[in-house]
């Protein structure tokens, strides 16, 4: 009380007085603790290593959980199930391999398809999808998570698309340095070139396979780099997953050894790669070989050839290094002399033996298409009628590749600048997969890696410089050192405006960059999300329908139909037929036997009673037909009809094209032609059609499909009964009838 | 850089086919040839016994491998997955015994930071992995 009634007697002055010092005191001691907790999370602050670690780690972390989540569109959207026709046989046999074991896995022969051949599914697989699959389900079992196999195969791609990431991150690293590691790994968690066969669902070969051919490619440049054994064995194991994953393996088989070569006439070669390329090419083979499906090839198929012939030759080109440095120039001239004469001879006859005999097998059609690309649509029309296998066109290399098309070369032009062998391999792999992405759309999923990594040491390079060159002192300073350090070569070329232009690209790589984040995550979600076992379309007023048609006819198949009953189809539904429907087919996917396929496309291309007596010989039950004139669905069979024609008459010449058109035009209104009115596909799409309507405004009868109205309307089924059409008239399900005398 | 070396290498041998056709003295190319091996054996018997051995070694396997393939030839291939087991383990142990002699060799400058120990234990490894794979491919 006294002393605020000293300080109100004071008045005025001592509070002009006091307060400043009270004030003061306040505030020192407000710096002070201020200045205390500095000091204190000083001591939390990292060194820039450590700094530069944490950024790297996390940017990992993040690049991991996006590449997952960004292929995971359709599950959120429909549910978890598979896509397409291939990853239903995928999804058979590792159902069957978790529930019989792998020895029945290994030896199992299916009698469902291919009736009545059969199929020896243990030794015509490519078993290492399922296995991956298989281990990573024991493995969630072990740990107590009680999945369901199929939501485990669901999950299998965008699981290995985000180890594909990680093993593009290490690549990078090789290469260049850790920061194009790092854009390599986002180019690659987003590209859509690879999202097209990796999305949650698309359960095939392709998913698995990319991860090992990368990983192949990464162990296989550190091997070259280090010299090491234990890398090169590393490598071996890899090119071994790859061959057990998917038969894109020839590429490895083919591109180390042009690598080697390469090496070897420019002059670059080393004794490293002796050990990386011999180590590989020796132990891979071996193992490679374990693989009933590729058994002997790697040393009988003409398409394995070159990497033997690289490995003769570099045994003796190593030979003949090791000779000079051991003998004088003169001499050594001679024992060249000897060794190239020798050596060309031997190998000449061999290749020539191995060729006349027959013992080296030519190059099969798939991979001979690839040289060669107007080979399949004239002798083998099974592979040209793929879809995939067409060739592709700059839309679609946009579609897929976006901004990584213009860094492409941007990327070569930095490798050309400092070539080492890693930059040397990623070239030579980028610019032979781009060729062959060229031949064939399927293919722009085998560029993708290389068409990443390149576009990030584009970034990265281009990045790196712009930050160097802004962090710079400015000019002036600069100017004043120059007297006394004339070694600074980049500062007394600074530009005007220096700083400013590199904000400005820095800011121009920034907007890029977002717009290709931006455009990838729209092309995953409309294009490359669809199930195609599940349609949907809009209706005029926005809603959304499904159109669950497939299923629909395959369950009913499963329920209505007697156990032993045999379906026949046209190939591409076969795998769908077999897993969901669980009945055996006449032909399904794998399209091995080519004369099977053609009496089925025969049969379907006949006239009614012809028809009925093939499918008699085969013994069929039920005909399945996809028809899209209801819906709109344009991959329906009615529009690959020809493609069956083609293919029967490849094999029987009663089946002729033209008899199908009208003026070299395929149409199914009235100006139809004659045949094509009366064949059994025709038959059994249109049957009843003539009475429905699909649109308002048009007759009944119009094809929503082909945009007509159809040309022979009322007619009746002869030899076939109509057992189920779906709900949209997608699928259609015929029964045969018993033959006359058989009631 | 190797045809530069091969053209005239092989001009000079059909010069001395032609001088063979007319009768003079073979011992050009015959001298040749006895100097380039004793030059060889000389250098060779420089090299350390180390080396030698390695080589020895290869030389053994890769003997064993054409014996092998005679006996293929002479009897047929029918198991041909024990065959090519047989060759490609001797053919197989003989390139990574030819990896070992270069990480081993003193004078190579690209291998001198790697200690021999190291070497001769990724040796080892290689050749466990080769022979798992060959015992499995035997059948």
């Amino acid at each position: 009380m006294e002393r605020s009634s000293s300080k109100v007697g004071n008045g005025q002055a001592s509070k002009i007085s006091a307060s400043p010092n009270d004030d003061q005191g306040i505030f020192r001691r407000a710096k002070r603790s201020i200045d205390d907790l500095i000091t204190q999370a000083r001591r939390f602050r990292l060194k820039t290593k450590q700094q530069e670690l944490l950024i790297r780690v996390s940017a990992l972390l993040l690049i991991y959980v996006l590449a997952f989540a960004t292929r995971l569109f359709s599950v959120l959207r429909y549910e978890s199930v598979i896509h397409e026709f291939d990853p239903y046989f995928n999804y058979r046999t590792t159902l069957y391999l978790t529930q019989k074991g792998f020895y029945e896995f290994w030896n199992w022969f299916d009698y469902e398809s291919w009736y009545p051949l059969g199929r020896i599914i243990g030794g015509t697989l490519y078993p290492g999808l399922m296995v991956t699959a298989a281990l990573l389900y024991w493995t969630l079992r072990l740990l107590s998570f009680a999945v369901h196999i199929r939501d485990v195969c669901v999950l299998t791609a965008p699981f290995f698309a985000s180890n594909t990431a990680m093993v593009g991150y290490f690549f990078g690293k090789e290469l260049k340095d850790p920061g194009t590691g790092l854009v390599a790994a986002a180019f690659l968690a987003i590209c859509p070139g690879y999202i097209s066969r990796s999305v949650a669902g698309s359960y095939d070969n392709e998913g698995v396979a990319i991860f090992a051919l990368l990983l192949t490619f990464y162990l296989f440049v550190k091997a070259v780099n280090t010299g090491s054994l234990a890398w090169a064995v590393a490598s071996a194991f890899a090119y071994f997953y790859m061959v057990s994953a998917w038969g894109g393996y020839i590429f490895i088989i083919n591109l180390l050894p042009i690598y080697v070569l390469v090496l070897l006439v420019t002059g670059r070669y080393s004794l490293r790669l002796y050990v990386a390329y011999n180590t590989l090419y020796v132990l891979g083979m071996l193992l490679a070989m374990q693989i009933r499906f590729v058994g002997f090839q790697h040393v009988q198929s003409g398409e394995h050839m070159a990497a033997m012939g690289v490995f003769f030759l570099m045994q003796v080109f190593y030979l003949v290094n090791w000779v000079k440095s051991m003998v004088e120039p003169k001499l050594f001239q001679a024992f060249l002399k000897i060794a190239v004469i020798v050596t060309g001879g031997a190998g000449a006859l061999a290749l020539g033996v191995g060729m006349a005999t027959g013992y080296i097998s030519p190059w099969t059609g798939r991979f001979y298409s690839l040289l060669d690309p107007t080979y399949a649509k004239d002798h083998i029309p099974i592979i040209a009628s793929v879809s995939e296998h067409q060739p592709t066109a700059w839309s679609s290399f946009m579609f897929d590749y976006h901004l990584l098309l213009f860094l492409f070369p941007a990327g070569l032009f930095f490798c050309f600048r400092r070539p080492t062998d890693a930059t040397i391999f990623i070239m030579i792999y980028g610019l032979t997969s781009l060729y062959f992405a060229g031949v064939m759309v399927r293919l722009i999923l085998v560029a993708t890696p290389a068409v990443c990594l390149i576009g990030a040491i584009a970034v990265s390079s281009t990045l790196k410089n712009v930050c160097g060159l802004l962090r710079e002192k400015p000019v002036g300073k600069v100017l004043e050192r120059q007297g006394k350090d004339k070694s600074k070569g980049g500062s007394d070329q600074s530009i005007p405006f220096q700083r400013e232009a590199c904000i400005v690209v820095l800011a121009g790589a920034l907007y890029l960059l977002t717009s290709y984040a931006l455009h990838c995550t729209w092309v995953t979600s409309e294009a490359y999300s669809s199930p195609s076992i599940v349609l949907a379309a809009r209706q005029s007023n926005g809603d959304r329908v499904i159109f669950d048609d497939f299923r629909e006819a395959y369950f009913w198949l499963q329920h209505n139909t007697p156990p032993d009953a045999k379906v026949m189809s046209w190939w591409d539904y076969g795998y769908q037929i077999t897993a969901m429907g669980n009945r055996t087919v006449i032909v399904d996917n794998n399209t091995w036997n080519n004369t099977h396929i053609a009496t089925v496309g025969r049969a379907m291309s006949s006239y009614e009673d012809e028809a009925y007596e093939i499918m008699r010989s085969l013994d069929v039950d039920y005909v399945l037909v996809v028809f899209g004139g209801v819906t709109g669905y344009s991959s329906d069979d009615i529009n690959k009809f020809l493609w069956m024609v083609r293919i029967g008459g490849g094999v029987f010449p009663v089946i002729k094209e033209s008899d199908y058109l009208n003026n070299g035009e395929y149409r199914i209104d009235a100006a139809a032609a004659p045949k094509m009115l009366e064949c059994l596909m025709y038959k059994l799409c249109y049957y009843r059609f003539g009475e429905v309507s699909t649109e308002y405004g048009k007759p009944p009868g119009w094809d929503r499909a082909r945009g007509t109205v159809i040309g022979k309307k009322d007619f009746e089924l002869e030899y076939l009964d109509e057992a189920f059409t779906t709900s949209n008239w997608i699928v259609r399900i015929y029964k045969l009838k018993p033959p006359a005398n058989r009631k | 850089m190797r045809l530069r070396i091969c053209c005239p290498a092989i001009l000079s041998f059909s010069s001395k086919t032609q001088i063979f056709a007319l009768g003079l003295p073979r011992t050009l190319a015959m001298d040749d040839a006895r100097a380039l091996v004793t030059s060889l054996r000389s250098a060779y018997t420089a090299t350390p016994t180390k080396l030698k051995l390695i080589d020895l070694y290869v030389a053994y396997a890769v003997i064993t491998a054409i014996v092998q393939t005679l006996f293929m030839a002479v009897v047929g291939s029918f198991p041909f997955n024990a065959f090519l087991s047989g060759v490609l383990s001797c053919v197989g142990t003989a390139v990574l015994a030819v990896c070992l002699r270069m990480q081993v060799n003193k004078a190579n400058k690209e291998f001198k930071d790697l200690p021999p120990e190291r070497a001769f234990a990724d040796f080892v490894l290689c050749n466990l992995v080769l022979h798992l794979v060959i015992m499995n491919f035997l059948g």
